[in-house]
């Protein structure tokens, strides 16, 4: 009863009122006040009516800006502003009594498709646009009305096509068949992975009748899932490379500066992955700094990180190298076991200097999300960055090691210390130098690694052993050997894993680098000469 | 059996056999009367709890003779064996998991696991674990045959230095995450654990306890001189020759090959062994003890005591492993500082070992003692 | 020469025998009582660990500046296990041979209980375990504060099927590889199969512990999303939920489409991650930190003020979660325990442990089934907000008791509703 009085309140009003300033003061009481189901019952009304002027009160609630003062009065607050919902009047001071309206799942999922169905009527084509794709993800049949009306209206080919296909797959379950045959036809150019469910309940069998009577329209339904479905393999296919090119990069940029540690000087060093760590703390320490001094330009903190990185990861290895490495020359397993010592202390460093918990790193903004390709894929923008970086990162060591003097040293130390040395090139200093590149690109790695999971002590723990099979597959002899066996390495870990989860792929692969090392000892590709004897 | 016992007997010399009969007392007679005899009240009472602690560390010295045979002697630096350790004591344990019966926590013939897992019966490569004897062959057998394939393929393909400890890492990490799998059959991350009984004795009683303890001790000194044994004859000459100058070695007409896998599959065996011993007494396995961090440790146990000394490798074994239990009592948060330190310290500083600075002292004592006036004369 | 060693021999002898009779450490009487802390403060299970030992000795000095128990204070031995299963046990033993403590307070994962389970009954010890688990274990020697899953994992699937969940028909049941996932798991299968859900429309998927990659499964869940409104039951442990949470928030999966509900991530684990594309993502407790009540807010301002105190990392942004709650519940209520049974001894302790109350920071009254050795907890199930905080979106009546055998496992119904009688 109350329901329809509001309804009528609404009709009256809708029909008296201009373009309104303020949404029905009824309606706001019940959606910031009511129980849930009532709140869906006025948004509802609201979508019946197509009111937009509801949207700036329906995003605040979407976004958790309402808040209720004094159990009564309806406010949206913004950055300590307040303006009353229903007169649209600005409050100040703001009262001080005042509650979070709250929204949950269900109801944050009904004001999105809310928002979305209102904005097809804005007169923004962009507006319109992304009010068509955020429909995609499902709205219900109370929506048709509505589509069909904006459908009506609209001359964008891009859109239209959008609102056809939507509107198809709520005809789906038309009582009229020709509807429904029409319908499964136009579904046949949709390549949205929610469509598959709702063609193969039109296919689906209860017992011996099929849920969909008529033939014609099942057989429609067939073929378009057979378009849909071979659109949507191409996209995973396509994600699945993708995936591998992402994990093939983090490897890169984790094993490339063992990999120049380890050509130059023959060390394997085990506190690589405390070097990641510390490239991955200095992030997170640039980021406190950027909050604290320029919260404005926080979003750019990367700016800053990444050299940050690199420099404080360099400096920790160019110490190592200078008060440890250097005196173990020419004892490799003395090396491994005194640099394992020194990832022991730094990790513990870093657990009494930062606490044993994970610390946040926060990706900036343009970081945050990822495009949609063909509409089930989704690239994530960070892990595009990254990959962009690490190949970044590769052409500037490429550049160093063939351009400069610095590179064409550590490339005479690697092929023949001895000789090099006789020829005057500085070994002591080279050397040093160049454990400062390899430790700083391992800091660059940190910091990417900061943007896609956890950092915390333990962090280089998890990527040492996949640092030492790239390096082991790829060989020292040149930067190539690193690339093709991180990317190899890479996608053939994501390939298995869609077979047969994560931790028999890595085992199968732990299992190849082994048996291939039998049959190649040096690697993918290997220094000529007698350099392979340890 | 003349011949045998004269061997023997020439293996130390008359301090060396004192030493080790002062050891044995210890052993066999201290501990078991300070333990069993003595009342819980008394100063010199040695606690439940010591007796496990010394019955483990005395496992782990057996693994650091192992490893000292394998680095020390032969200069192979395997980062994989606690690989081998883990594999002897995963057998004891499903012999042990066997003898649990109906009394876990489900009263189901299988383990718990498997009841969680809603298996209904046993794998086939848990048949016969029930017999001990069978039991006792695979913890000689799996380490062993495993360490025999991977050494046959790797010292073939002359794979030596950094690069074998490599992947002798990558293969103790690749069975790591294997056991870590619950659909493996080896009881996952929870492993093997509440052991009720072996060999008909319960488990967890004092008496079962120092019998274990004492068999320890027993494999532990045989080990001993075992290795000894080996080190001393001709094939412990080509050993030592390998680690110093492998080709020259293989010039002078030795294949290094069968020395190496020989040498590599007896460790393995030996640490096996080791395993097997260390289940009953702690009462647990599960994977974490073939995690990489585990393997290294058990070479720094070999670097501290001294590298090419035996007895130097079970001190090793014992000064690290006690002062990890006294340090993450005390000093929790710097027991890695310590260790972390203690790697460094030794591969710069002593790099023959707490044995090979003892010798340095003795000798530069020695030399500092003025020689005798008759012998001054003579020269 | 000879007399002068005979001598010397004679004096040696008489001195051991003598100081073998004098009594060592262990015949002390004790004015204090020990309590045990067995908690991992180093490893992969710090991050989760430190904060239980900290609030119980919050807890402790609470206690002893009231007085003590019994009159006399007590004492925390604090001993770190490092996140190894076997050091567990080790210390477990050492606690309670070498320290003697009266009571032990400690372990997190199911395998460190599990490891530590056979020391406790062999010696007779106590153990106090604040953590929700998966149930199918029942032991005299040890008093479970943490949810079974009758308390925390089949409410918040039921909320799910709700409407005013989200009306899930499809589940995708992801979790770690060990025993608490893989036996939970087990339940709501079980569980969502007798509510009618066909074994097509569940998809069961395990990652190892430290698992940091997620693309794959997140594309499969997307996948699996496609054919039907999905939910997603997390018992993904540690820190591995951040790299999750982070591919998830990614990939543009919104919890308005598919819901993730997680039963091992609390404020703690959420210090770490970017919450703002996390919101409406869900978590079922006991506790949460914004629950409105003047129990909790007391609570929070005691730890805060603990934690600032004593310069805990973390102190600029204290957060309290289940767990901690769980813990000061245990040691209130073992404290109470004592002082009724007038002793510290084990077994009376556990008699007198029965329908023991405690107002409980959650708001209710928390209550130890006279039996069963499992508190009655009350059920919430909470959103992620923007801020890292949950806003509770539904909660029971009241207090529900704990079914330790939970009733959809296969031969459940034949076990008793209180510790086996072992005679040992």
């Amino acid at each position: 009863m109350r329901t329809l009085r509001s309804l009528l309140i609404l009709l009256v009003l809708a029909l008296l009122a201009a373009p309104a300033s303020a949404v029905a003061p009824a309606l706001i009481e019940k959606l910031a006040l009511g129980e849930y189901d009532d709140k869906i019952a006025a948004l509802n009304e609201l979508l019946g009516s197509g009111d937009e002027s509801a949207l700036d009160f329906l995003q605040a609630l979407h976004d958790g800006s309402v808040q209720v003062a004094g159990g009564k009065q309806v406010l949206i607050v913004k950055d300590n502003a307040g303006i009353d919902a229903a007169s649209g009047k600005s409050l100040s001071p703001l009262p001080p009594e005042r509650e979070d309206v709250m929204v949950n799942n269900r109801l944050r999922r009904e004001l999105a498709s809310a928002i979305a169905g209102l904005r097809l009527a804005s007169s923004k084509r962009d507006t319109r646009l992304a009010a068509a794709k955020a429909l995609q993800n499902g709205a219900d049949e109370e929506m048709l009305p509505l589509v069909s009306r904006a459908l009506a209206k609209e001359s964008d080919p891009d859109i239209k096509n959008l609102l056809t296909l939507l509107a198809a797959t709520m005809q789906l379950q038309s009582k009229d068949a020709a509807t429904r045959l029409a319908a499964a036809k136009a579904l046949a150019s949709s390549s949205n992975p929610n469509t598959k469910a709702l063609l193969l309940a039109v296919l689906e069998k209860k017992g011996d009748a099929y849920a969909e009577p008529d033939a014609a329209v099942r057989a429609e339904a067939q073929s378009s899932l057979k378009a849909l479905e071979s659109r949507l393999s191409t996209g995973d296919r396509f994600g699945q490379l993708f995936t591998g090119a992402s994990l093939g990069s983090i490897l890169l940029l984790a094993a490339l500066g063992l990999a120049i540690t380890y050509g130059l000087m023959g060390v394997i060093n085990m506190a690589h992955g405390e070097l990641i760590m510390v490239g991955a703390y200095s992030t997170y320490v640039v980021q406190n700094l950027f909050r604290a001094q320029a919260p404005d330009l926080f979003d750019w903190y990367l700016a800053a990180a990444v050299p940050a990185a690199f420099a404080t990861a360099a400096l920790v290895g160019m110490a190592l190298e200078r008060s440890v490495i250097r005196f173990l020359y020419g004892r490799p397993l003395e090396t491994l076991l005194a640099t394992w010592g020194i990832s022991l202390i730094l990790i513990q460093a870093a657990r009494t200097l930062f606490g044993a918990q994970n610390v946040q790193v926060e990706n900036p903004v343009w970081m945050s999300g990822g495009i949609t390709i063909l509409s089930n894929i989704v690239l994530p923008y960070n892990r595009i960055v990254i990959i962009v970086f690490a190949f970044a990162v590769l052409l500037a060591v490429w550049l160093l090691l063939t351009r400069t003097r610095l590179g064409l040293f550590v490339r005479a130390v690697t092929q023949n210390r001895a000789m090099a040395s006789c020829v005057g090139v500085p070994t002591a200093r080279v050397d040093t130098w160049a454990f400062g590149l390899g430790s700083g690109i391992a800091g660059l790695a940190g910091c990417a690694l900061s943007q896609i999971g956890n950092v915390g002590p333990d962090l280089g723990q998890s990527y040492i052993v996949d640092s030492f099979m790239v390096v082991v597959l790829g060989g020292v002899g040149q930067l190539a050997g690193t690339v093709y066996a991180a990317l190899g390495l890479g996608m053939a870990n994501k390939f298995l894993e869609g077979l047969s989860g994560a931790v028999l792929a890595k085992i199968a692969i732990l299992a190849f680098i082994i048996v291939f090392i039998q049959k190649r000892p040096q690697g993918l590709f290997a220094l000529k000469g007698r350099m392979a004897e340890g | 059996m003349g011949p045998l016992a004269a061997g023997i007997g020439r293996l130390y010399g008359r301090r060396g056999w004192s030493v080790l009969a002062a050891c044995a007392a210890i052993l066999f007679l201290l501990f078991p009367l300070a333990n069993l005899v003595l009342p819980k009240g008394s100063l010199f009472y040695i606690s439940d709890y010591t007796i496990a602690l010394t019955g483990k560390i005395m496992c782990y010295a057996i693994v650091a003779v192992a490893m000292d045979l394998i680095w020390g002697y032969t200069g192979i630096l395997s980062l994989g064996h606690g690989l081998f350790f883990a594999l002897g004591g995963y057998a004891m344990g499903m012999y042990l998991m066997r003898m649990i019966g109906r009394e876990g926590q489900y009263q189901s013939e299988l383990p718990d696991f498997m009841v969680f897992l809603d298996w209904k019966a046993y794998p086939w490569y848990w048949s016969f674990t029930d017999q001990f004897w069978y039991a006792a062959l695979l913890v000689v057998l799996v380490p062993g045959v495993l360490a025999f394939v991977f050494g046959f393929f790797a010292f073939r393909s002359r794979i030596k230095g950094v690069y074998f400890s490599i992947i002798t890492q990558a293969l103790t990490f690749a069975f790591m995450l294997l056991f870590f799998r619950n659909d493996t059959g080896f009881g996952g991350n929870n492993g093997f654990t509440d052991f009720k009984r072996i060999l008909g004795l319960p488990i967890a009683t004092s008496e079962t306890r120092m019998a274990l303890f004492m068999l320890s001790g027993a494999v532990l000194i045989a080990t001993l001189l075992a290795a000894r044994f080996i080190v001393a004859s001709k094939f412990g000459r080509v050993l030592t020759a390998i680690r110093d100058a492998e080709s020259r070695v293989m010039f002078s007409g030795y294949n290094p090959v069968h020395y190496k896998l020989a040498i590599w599959t007896l460790s393995a065996v030996i640490c096996g062994i080791a395993g097997a011993l260390y289940v009953p007494q702690v009462g647990i396995i599960n994977p974490s003890e073939m995690s990489p961090a585990n393997s290294i440790e058990i070479a720094i146990w070999v670097a501290v005591g001294g590298r090419g000394s035996l007895v130097g490798a079970i001190l090793g074994a014992g000064i690290v492993n006690f002062a990890k239990s006294w340090f993450t009592v005390a000093f929790p948060e710097y027991w890695l500082f310590f260790l972390g330190l203690l790697f460094i310290l030794v591969t710069l500083y002593l790099p023959r070992g707490v044995v090979g600075a003892f010798d340095q002292v003795r000798r530069r004592w020695r030399e500092r003692r003025p020689v005798p006036a008759a012998r001054r004369s003579a020269a | 020469m000879q007399r002068r060693n005979f001598v010397k021999g004679i004096a040696a002898a008489a001195a051991v025998t003598a100081v073998s009779l004098i009594p060592g450490r262990y015949a002390l009487a004790a004015d204090t009582i020990k309590v045990g802390i067995l908690h991992s403060l180093s490893g992969t299970m710090a991050i989760s660990e430190t904060v239980l030992k900290d609030v119980t000795l919050m807890a402790i000095d609470e206690i002893n500046a009231k007085g003590g128990v019994l009159g006399k204070k007590l004492e925390a031995v604090v001993v770190d296990p490092a996140s190894n299963w076997p050091l567990f046990a080790e210390k477990a033993r050492q606690l309670l041979t070498q320290d003697k403590v009266a009571v032990v307070f400690g372990c997190w994962t199911s395998v460190s209980r599990k490891s530590v389970l056979p020391v406790f009954e062999e010696l007779n010890g106590l153990l106090f375990y604040p953590v929700q688990y998966e149930g199918e274990e029942l032991s005299k020697n040890v008093f479970y504060t943490g949810a079974a899953p009758n308390q925390q994992a089949i409410p918040a699937v039921e909320y799910l099927m709700s409407k005013e969940g989200g009306g899930a028909k499809r589940w995708v049941l992801l979790g770690t590889d060990y025993v608490y996932p893989r036996t939970t798991n087990k339940i709501l299968r079980a569980f969502l199969i007798k509510k009618g859900v066909k074994e097509s429309d569940i998809d069961e998927k395990y990652t190892p512990f430290g698992h940091s990659d997620y693309q794959t499964i997140v594309a499969d869940i997307k996948k699996f999303a496609a054919g039907g409104k999905t939910a997603v039951v997390s018992t993904i442990n540690g820190d591995s939920n951040v790299p999750f949470y982070k591919e998830l928030g990614n990939a543009g999966l919104k919890a308005t489409d598919v819901p993730v509900v997680a039963f091992s991530v609390g404020e703690e684990e959420l210090r770490g991650v970017d919450t703002k594309p996390l919101v409406g993502h869900l978590a079922a407790w006991n506790y949460f930190m914004s629950i409105k009540d003047p129990a909790n807010s007391e609570f929070e301002k005691k730890w805060a003020a603990y934690a600032k105190a004593k310069k805990l990392p973390g102190a600029d942004k204290p957060l309290t979660n289940d767990p901690m709650e769980a813990a000061y519940i245990g040691i209130n209520m073992w404290k109470q325990a004592v002082e009724k049974a007038k002793s510290a001894e084990v077994d009376k302790v556990i008699t007198a442990m029965a329908g023991q109350t405690f107002k409980a920071p959650s708001g209710i009254t928390s209550k130890m089934d006279e039996k069963n050795h499992h508190l009655h907890k009350a059920v919430f199930i909470g959103e992620v907000q923007a801020n890292g905080q949950f806003n509770v979106v539904w909660k029971t009546k009241g207090p529900i008791k704990a079914q330790p055998w939970s009733p959809f496992i296969a031969g459940n119904d034949k076990k008793k509703d209180e510790p086996e009688k072992k005679g040992s």
